[in-house]
């Protein structure tokens, strides 16, 4: 493999990767919103 | 979705995957190697980069914002998500769109899903093991020609199809918490396989090579990817194929997002999980996508196989085949891991398909859910139907090029401007960052009010007026010549240069010139037919191995710098005609044939019929969903 398809392929690859990682670490450490919020699985009794 | 009151999701992961399941589809792992290798390989990721940060992500922000601003008011789908956003009628029914688009394309798409499910079936049993690469795309086409069984099973093609649409329609009837369901189990699924035949890829080199193809080598596919080339900046045609992969592989334009979004609360954010979607949706293209297909082909077939052969039936055509070089217990697994993964792939995005509907049917007219999701089902199954049994006669690529393409960029490009520009940016701006986890950049604000915009419109006239071959440097030089997918050549039928009338007394040639060099008649206890090779003068490729192959890619080919020798003008088949056996046959071997040249006199129904079938299947199930929002619309009213 040349060294350039190697080095932009690991670049690309690399950004979105640290990226999709990144958000989701930010969306599992966010506190949640007070309730009551859009999702049913944190609510005290179901819906 | 039906009964919106007690509707909703269950978490906020599951939120995120089922919109990055709904972005996830067929088209990361098929259409983007495709994509990528037609406009040049390495050429193509800039401009896709590029398009992704300056359409992509403006659009999923708003499509996302839109559908929580209209679901805090009750509205659940489309047209009265627009109609909340701006009262003048002509929105309502530009929302239609969210709702047509989604039917039709579920109509077709449905049908590729069940294709999956059956190859798992088929790999499981075994069916490909021994085959060659030929029987192999033999059997995609006797699995596609309705009345052939490749099972036993009678009419199996149709049988696949209603059951996968049954499957779809009875997790439908679960609700939102269904769809969520299958997101948190797929996309995981989706990924385990992925990345096993990812590190096949990337880890087969040139173990592949045998001594018919002794130069194969999957790091050629992989070179092939992701060589940078700067000159493809200046190449309109890369540009438009870039922002067209990211409007397909996001899923946007269609009022899916904008459906699953309306369930969240105004407080809750968009922005963060927007991204989260959107960059999961890059995860599975850029990294697994691109390092399946090419990379596996290339390994075994050469790189100039691919260049040349690449195209949307590899998945089915050639991958089984490829699979089957792995050993009877890998090659199984691989099978299963692949079209497993398609499927799933297939199914997270389909289940989107039918939330507008069910949403708009819950608001408007109180339907249960039960009800939105089997009505789905039956409406899917009618219009899908004549795409299954008409599929080789065209109905399926009507369906795929106005709904599944057209549409989709009509409807953004809407959609961006009662956003930006009649909602207003100002308002739209503090939409996007209510509630928000996240601090976006202050650039995208211009960006969203300006650029998105004029990127659209491009993309929406590059599609109007494409020029022959989608060579826009001739165009513009040389004079504009439409080309035959353009819309405008589509919308006036100038694209159909032969046997125009729906029935005719004879076959003619549809090429612009061509010889005949066969002309064969089979008469047996099991086939009898009469069978018409035309072939043409074109451009041959010497591979190392001394093998001449006709190829349309020089360009692509010389950019490889291999040592390929190039032969002018030799002939080549273009065109197979299979005609009943007693078709009169008005050509011999040796003639010249040009557009329009009589070839052979019997019954026949024309192509051109099943175009007009299809497009106005299309048009009733658009003037059917305009009339019920047109109802709706009354009933709020009184």
């Amino acid at each position: 493999m040349n060294s350039s398809a190697l080095i932009t392929m690991i670049v690309t690859q690399g950004i979105v990767s640290s990226f999709m990682i990144f958000f989701f670490y930010k969306v599992l450490t966010t506190k949640p919103k007070q309730e009551p919020d859009s999702f049913s699985d944190n609510d005290d009794e179901p819906r | 979705m039906a009964k919106t009151s007690d509707a909703g999701w269950g978490s906020r992961v599951g939120l995120i995957l089922a919109m990055a399941g709904n972005a996830v589809g067929l088209g990361n792992f098929l259409r983007f190697p495709v994509q990528a290798v037609e406009n040049g390989g390495g050429a193509f990721i800039i401009p896709y980069l590029v398009c992704f940060l300056l359409m992509g992500i403006p659009l999923l922000w708003i499509e996302w914002a839109s559908g929580r601003f209209g679901g805090s008011l009750g509205n659940h789908s489309t047209p009265f998500i627009f109609d909340s956003m701006n009262k003048k009628k002509v929105w309502k029914y530009i929302g239609v769109f969210g709702i047509f688009t989604n039917i039709a394309v579920a109509a077709y798409y449905c049908y590729i899903e069940s294709w999956t499910m059956s190859y798992v079936y088929h790999s499981v049993i075994g069916t490909f093991d021994g085959m060659s690469q030929a029987e192999v795309s033999g059997f995609f086409g006797d699995y596609t020609t309705v009345g052939v069984s490749t099972t036993g099973i009678p009419y199996e093609s149709i049988i696949f199809y209603v059951l996968c649409l049954a499957l779809n329609t009875w997790i439908l009837s679960k609700g939102l918490s269904g769809v969520e369901k299958v997101a948190k189990v797929g996309i995981p699924m989706l990924l385990i396989f992925g990345a096993f035949l990812a590190v096949k890829g990337l880890t087969l080199g040139s173990s592949g090579a045998s001594s018919e193809i002794p130069d194969a080598n999957a790091w050629d596919g992989i070179n092939f990817l992701w060589t940078p080339q700067f000159s493809s900046l200046l190449d309109l045609k890369v540009w438009l194929a870039a922002a067209g992969q990211i409007f397909f592989t996001l899923s946007l334009g269609m009022g899916t997002i904008h459906c699953y979004a309306s369930y969240l609360k105004k407080k809750d954010d968009v922005a963060l999980n927007s991204l989260s979607a959107g960059f999961t949706n890059e995860f599975v293209e850029i990294v697994l996508g691109s390092l399946i297909v090419v990379p596996i082909a290339a390994g075994y077939l050469g790189l100039d196989w691919v260049i040349n052969n690449a195209g949307f039936g590899m998945a089915f055509q050639t991958m089984p085949f490829l699979f089957e070089k792995w050993g009877d217990i890998i090659g199984t697994f691989a099978g299963v891991f692949w079209f497993g993964l398609l499927f799933f792939a297939g199914i997270t995005s389909s289940l989107a398909m039918g939330t507008p509907w069910m949403g708009f049917m819950a608001d408007e007219f109180n339907w249960s859910r039960r009800k939105g999701a089997w009505s789905f089902g039956l409406i899917t199954l009618i219009m899908g139907i004549p795409t299954v049994v008409f599929f080789n006669e065209g109905v399926f690529d009507q369906y795929d090029y106005w709904a599944g393409t057209v549409s989709l960029v009509v409807f953004a490009l809407a959609e961006i401007i009662l956003f930006a520009w009649i909602f207003g940016i100002t308002r739209g701006w503090d939409e996007i960052n209510s509630g928000a986890d996240i601090s976006l950049p202050r650039i995208y604000k211009p960006i969203i009010k300006y650029v998105t915009p004029v990127i659209l419109i491009i993309v929406f006239l590059g599609a109007l007026i494409t020029p022959k071959n989608n060579d826009w440097k001739a165009a513009f030089t040389e004079g504009w010549e439409l080309d035959d997918g353009s819309i405008l050549a589509k919308i006036t039928n100038s694209d159909i240069k032969a046997n125009k009338d729906f029935f005719s007394d004879k076959k003619e040639y549809e090429l612009e010139r061509g010889v005949v060099t066969s002309v064969e008649e089979i008469n047996n206890d099991s086939i009898q037919k009469k069978v018409i090779v035309v072939s043409d003068y074109q451009t041959f490729y010497v591979n190392s191995q001394g093998i001449a192959r006709p190829t349309n890619k020089r360009k692509l080919l010389e950019s490889l710098g291999k040592d390929y020798t190039f032969i002018e003008d030799s002939l080549a088949p273009i065109k197979t005609y299979q005609l009943e056996y007693s078709d009169v046959v008005k050509v011999k071997v040796g003639d010249q044939l040009k557009l329009g040249s009589v070839i052979a006199k019997g019954d026949y129904t024309n192509k051109s019929l099943y175009t007009v079938f299809g497009r106005l299947l299309l048009l009733t199930l658009f003037i059917f969903i305009s009339f019920l929002v047109y109802k709706a619309g009354k009933k709020k009213l009184s």
